[in-house]
């Protein structure tokens, strides 16, 4: 909504700079997204009105005039080119160093007179261009014709034009009255509402045309006048000016009024063609199937049953709060207008406008709901204006059907509950004061009670609460104390998925790992690359409708796809290390139900093993250091890590395992397979380890297995086993890991693996590093080659062991 | 056995010269072997040999060798110690490293700058005895609007821009991307028979719209809620000013804006004063020239959605903003486009 200070001003006295008044607009009322001053930069002694008192032609160019002109201060005589030039006008008249738009290239400039084609010019008569004001530059501006020669244009046509963004619960703001009313509050300054005085000179208006409400559930209201032996033509400037700075076009004065009384009142308005309205009656009622309106933009719109059409005797002739129809709109022919004052349910309207994809200034406002009572108001006022404006008779009396009256809601508010919901008293003079400036009739039953009646034109406040917002913005949110919540905190909910989510986070932070965090929605193309076809669960996502751009239209099942992308887009201008992480969720459907959002963290890493500039040989990054993450991030948690081959679509084959606590895969780890890493142009080996947390979090220790650090030595041991070739590390070191014997823990690195020469075939030679840990006692020679004998026994009976060189 | 004269001023002597030859610490040992190794050191030796001297001179010499090994003993340990503290000064000037050469460098991960965001602001409530929860991202269009008092019909709806899933359950639960935190504050009632709730819901957001500098069509809210017999907007106002001081730093102030959110009657929009420019206002890009910075709206929860969820409205009052944790990270860090953060750029995000 743009608002002109001008008018504003002229419903009530302004005497705040223009920054205050905008700041207590955005404070209290709605917000101000800007202005613009009109005029800003016309200086008030070197732009002034003047009159043409002559004009000659140019003895040196046939293009050129002589025109004289009445500044107010003598006679000047000034070259100009333009062809509207004629005398009687007033015009804006500037003289040396005034401060204009250059005409030709559009740039600010400072006016400098030299002669022209050999004759002197003692000022500039100015263009709409010129000053600022549009892009017209074909002819001068000319001013009304009651503009005071010698006055400064600034006063005469200078303004500010506010841009304001209001709510979508008040119609009223999207009037100047409306807006006006609000700054009367906050300034306690009288408003000064509009004149609706006019004399009823013609015919009996029901004689002229009859009205029906079809459908009342939709239309709440509908008054009609008429207004014969109109004279259309252009309405006043004062008027085009205002439609202009508010962004509406003038037309004609008969559209001009509606046009204008609508942005006063907030309340829309038609005018119909008296003489096109078939059987002089008009029916507001539900559209009929098939039924089709060409409405004024010219589109032929199908209407649909639960639209609320006007009509004439032979069929619909407006969409009701939204566009007339062309059938019956207003031209220079026109002699008798029908005006259309009406109240239309705001659902239906916006409904109907959404479906049709048709928003008008008229449905913005009906949607957002106006008071019934306005169209009353908007009738008389625009009724005064055709008097003033139009000429013509206005018919005796108002057609007025009102199916829709209500009586206002009384709402009781307390001093107690003001206090409560705010949290500071206001003083029973403001209130009523605010109450009052602002419409709203207030009576006093009893000390702290207050029954309250809100205006017609604000049928958003039902409810104590919607008062107290009213009193307790105009009072000022500024006056409201800082205070602390008081009383007893909630119990916490457990949240142990989340808690180990944001542990996670920090590990693989503390890992060299960059978080990144990727759309939600992606390709389904991309997630076929790292999703089987045959996972029901992911092959299968959701999509969403609407989506902002085709490569966001699938819900991600898996993470992978994006993290792929982000890994290939870094690679391009990172030479080093790339390690990223991102925890979010995949999103699974469920029949029947929204999704089961299920938190994945997913981790890829490659290339070199670490930043080397200029340091060459520095081995890359390999499934070892993903793996030896892994490890870190278990013993960090408190979970052991087990891990099994496996093998995985997408997934590098004898490079890929489950992780696995107990019985239950948690995740997995892998190099990636060179065939998807290159689908997303990625030509080095890449490695993924992926936790599922929902899965995780059911192993994880409550505390972490607290032991006292033993008080006595260890004794370390190196051995050497043969096995098979094909066996298991992994189930070497689970089985010494495990070993116990008379309370004395054992912990086994492997740190060599040797095959080949000197070993029988098919064998390999595995050398541990053992530790031998009792908490009681130092260990003697004798406890620890007992112990070692019973652990080669079992590494010879479960996994065919024996001691090398033993 | 003939006794013959030692000269120990002459055997120091030719001691001294040829440990002060020794230039190393092999070098010094093998001198000691020599001089006063415990086999057969030349100086041990002689000690040894005092016994066989005449009975007359056995005093003196035994002195005079007593006295040589103490001081090729001092000597001894003189030469290391000068050799230990030339091989420090060395260290320091020969042996000196380029220290402006780069290092080797430890892998380093950060966390995302909105995560970072986000805990900060968590933080920041969980002081004041906010508790956290989340919800579902992919939301029912009840929870997202009708519980929120918007319904279908409204022009509210304008101000969510929404995402919709194609799925249609019973041929009328309309399932979308939630637009906002706000249905958590639903979500969180419903399973609290009984106030008070004081909570804090973060989570991703999606709305359906043109993306610029300062929109992205995901982003990340956090909803705070707190119901309780004697929540007061004021309270509202003291614990906003608490996280704005707490997160944009001490001295800010912050103002309320009257607003308009269909679940909160008042409704207000907050603005903290401009910790760039300090009001000073004019050409400020932060502010744009009004010395405030919007950052979320707020109010006070609706007596129809408390009445809704079977809280007594009469008795129970609460409040409840919404806040955009990207917008946060953009003013405290100067960040000029919102589009960076879900690029994932290792050369924006490892600036955080």
């Amino acid at each position: 909504m743009k608002l002109s200070l001008n008018w504003l001003r002229e419903l009530v006295d302004v005497d705040l700079p223009v920054d205050e008044l905008a700041r207590r607009i955005t404070d209290s009322v709605a917000e101000v997204e800007g202005w613009h001053t009109i005029g800003g930069e016309w200086d008030p002694a070197l732009i002034r009105v003047a009159e043409v008192v002559a004009v000659d032609p140019h003895p040196n160019a046939d293009r050129l005039r002589l025109a004289t002109v009445e500044t107010g201060a003598g006679r000047q005589q000034v070259v100009c080119g333009a062809p509207n030039l004629a005398v009687g006008q007033k015009v804006a008249f500037a003289t040396e160093g005034a401060s204009l738009i250059d005409g030709h290239s559009g740039e600010a400039t400072k006016l400098k007179l030299r002669p022209i084609r050999g004759v002197e010019s003692a000022g500039m008569v100015l263009s709409e261009r010129e000053l600022g004001l549009s892009e017209d530059h074909e002819g001068i501006l000319v001013l009304p014709a009651d503009a005071k020669v010698g006055r400064p244009l600034v006063e005469q046509l200078g303004d500010v034009v506010f841009d304001l963004s209001t709510w979508a619960n008040r119609a009223d703001l999207l009037g100047v009255l409306g807006l006006a009313r609000e700054v009367a509050a906050l300034t306690g300054k009288p408003l000064r509402e509009p004149d609706r005085g006019y004399s009823e000179s013609g015919r009996p208006v029901e004689e002229l045309v009859s009205i029906n409400i079809g459908d009342p559930d939709l239309c709440r209201r509908f008054t009609a006048s008429v207004i014969e032996d109109v004279k259309i033509g252009p309405s006043p400037a004062w008027m085009q000016e205002r439609l202009l700075r508010h962004g509406m076009r003038p037309i004609n004065n008969v559209v001009d009024i509606t046009n204008y009384v609508m942005l006063e009142t907030g309340q829309p308005i038609h005018a119909f063609d008296y003489d096109l309205v078939r059987g002089k009656q008009i029916i507001a009622r539900r559209a009929r199937p098939g039924e089709h309106l060409t409405t004024l933009d010219g589109i032929d719109r199908e209407l649909e049953p639960d639209m609320l059409v006007i009509c004439d005797a032979e069929g619909p002739v407006g969409l009701a709060g939204i566009m007339g129809g062309g059938n019956s709109e207003v031209s220079e022919s026109t002699r008798t207008v029908l005006l259309e004052i009406a109240n239309f349910k705001p659902g239906s309207i916006r409904r109907t406008s959404m479906r049709l994809k048709l928003r008008s200034e008229a449905s913005l406002r009906f949607e957002k709901g106006i008071g019934p009572e306005t169209a009353e108001y908007a009738q008389r006022r625009s009724l005064h204006l055709f008097e003033q404006i139009a000429g013509g008779r206005v018919a005796s009396g108002l057609i007025d059907v009102f199916p829709g009256r209500q009586e206002p809601p009384v709402i009781t508010l307390t001093t107690e509950r003001i206090e409560r919901v705010l949290g500071v008293a206001i003083p029973g003079e403001d209130l009523q004061r605010i109450l009052a400036a602002l419409g709203f009739a207030c009576d006093v039953p009893g000390r702290g009670t207050y029954l309250v009646r809100p205006p017609y034109w604000r049928p958003d406040v039902a409810i104590p609460d919607d008062v107290i917002e009213d009193v307790a913005r105009i009072y000022g949110y500024d006056r409201l104390p800082a205070t602390m919540l008081r009383g007893s905190l909630p119990p916490v909910e457990p949240r142990p998925v989340e808690d180990l989510r944001e542990r996670l986070r920090d590990l693989a932070v503390s890992l060299g790992y960059q978080e990144v965090i990727n759309y939600s929605l992606t390709e389904q193309s991309k997630l076929a690359l790292v999703v089987p076809g045959d996972d029901d669960l992911r092959s299968e996502p959701l999509s969403v409708v609407n989506p902002v751009a085709a490569q966001h239209t699938w819900l991600r099942t898996s993470l992978r796809g994006s993290m792929l992308e982000a890994y290939a887009a870094n690679r391009r201008h990172h030479e080093g290390p790339l390690r990223l992480f991102e925890i979010g969720v995949e999103y699974l459907p469920v029949e029947a139900d929204l999704p089961h959002e299920r938190p994945v963290l997913c981790a890829i890493s490659g290339g070199p093993r670490e930043v080397a500039h200029g340091r060459h040989g520095v081995p890359s990054i390999d499934f070892f250091d993903a793996r030896g993450d892994l490890e870190v991030l278990f013993e960090a948690i408190g979970i052991p890590l087990q891990v099994k081959p496996a093998e995985h679509f997408a997934l590098l084959a004898g490079h890929t395992a489950d992780i696995v606590t107990g019985k239950r895969p948690v995740g997995v780890v892998a190099q990636l397979h060179p065939a998807t890493a290159s689908a997303f142009d990625i030509d080095e080996p890449v490695f993924l380890f992926e936790l599922w947390l929902e899965d995780l979090v059911a192993d994880l220790p409550e505390r972490p297995a607290y032991e006292p650090v033993s008080r006595f030595p260890d004794v370390r041991q190196d051995i050497a086993i043969l096995v098979d070739v094909d066996l298991l590390a992994g189930r070497v070191l689970e089985l010494i890991r495990s070993h116990r014997s008379g309370g004395v823990s054992l912990a086994a690195d492997i740190f060599d693996d040797y095959r080949g020469a000197g070993l029988p075939p098919g064998k390999k030679s595995l050398a541990i590093a053992l530790r031998y840990q009792a908490s009681d006692r130092t260990l003697t020679d004798e406890d620890v080659g007992r112990i070692q004998a019973g652990l080669l026994k079992r590494l010879e009976k479960e996994l065919g062991a024996t001691l090398r060189g033993g | 056995m003939t006794s013959p004269t030692v000269n120990f001023d002459d055997l120091q002597a030719e001691a001294l010269a040829s440990l002060a030859a020794a230039g190393n610490d092999a070098a010094i040992e093998q001198w000691r072997v020599e001089w006063l190794g415990r086999q057969d050191g030349r100086v041990t030796s002689l000690l040894r040999s005092v016994r066989d001297q005449p009975q007359e001179r056995r005093a003196a010499f035994g002195a005079g060798a007593n006295a040589l090994k103490n001081a090729l003993e001092a000597a001894l340990e003189g030469r290391r110690e000068s050799l230990r503290r030339a091989e420090l000064e060395a260290l320091a000037t020969t042996a000196a490293i380029d220290v402006t050469y780069p290092g080797r460098r430890r892998p380093l991960g950060r966390l995302h700058p909105v995560t970072q965001t986000m805990r900060d602001c968590l933080a920041a409530f969980k002081e004041m005895g906010f508790r956290i929860a989340e919800g579902p991202e992919v939301e029912w269009s009840s929870y997202n609007f009708d519980a929120m008092r918007i319904p279908e019909d409204h022009p509210a709806r304008d101000m969510w821009d929404t995402i919709w899933v194609d799925t249609l359950i019973d041929g009328e639960r309309k399932m979308l991307l939630r637009t906002h935190t706000s249905p958590n504050q639903a979500r969180v009632m419903e399973r609290t028979p009984v106030p008070p709730v004081r909570v804090v819901v973060p989570g991703k957001c999606y709305r359906q719209e043109a993306t610029d500098a300062t929109h992205e069509w995901m982003l990340t809210q956090i909803e705070g809620l707190a119901v309780d017999d004697g929540v007061r907007m004021s309270d509202l106002k003291g614990t906003l000013y608490e996280f704005a001081r707490r997160i944009f730093g001490q001295d800010r102030r912050i103002i309320f804006h009257h607003s308009y959110f269909p679940f909160v009657e008042p409704g207000v929009e907050i603005a903290i004063d401009c910790f760039i420019c300090r009001g000073a206002g004019s050409g400020c890009g932060t502010c744009h020239g009004t010395g405030w910075i919007e950052i979320l709206g707020a109010g006070m929860v609706h007596p129809e959605i408390l009445e809704n969820m079977g809280y007594d409205s009469s008795r129970y009052t609460g409040f409840a903003f919404g806040l955009g944790v990207e917008r946060v990270a953009l003013l405290r860090w100067g960040i000029e486009d919102i589009r960076n953060f879900y690029q994932n750029d290792l050369r924006f995000l490892s600036q955080f």
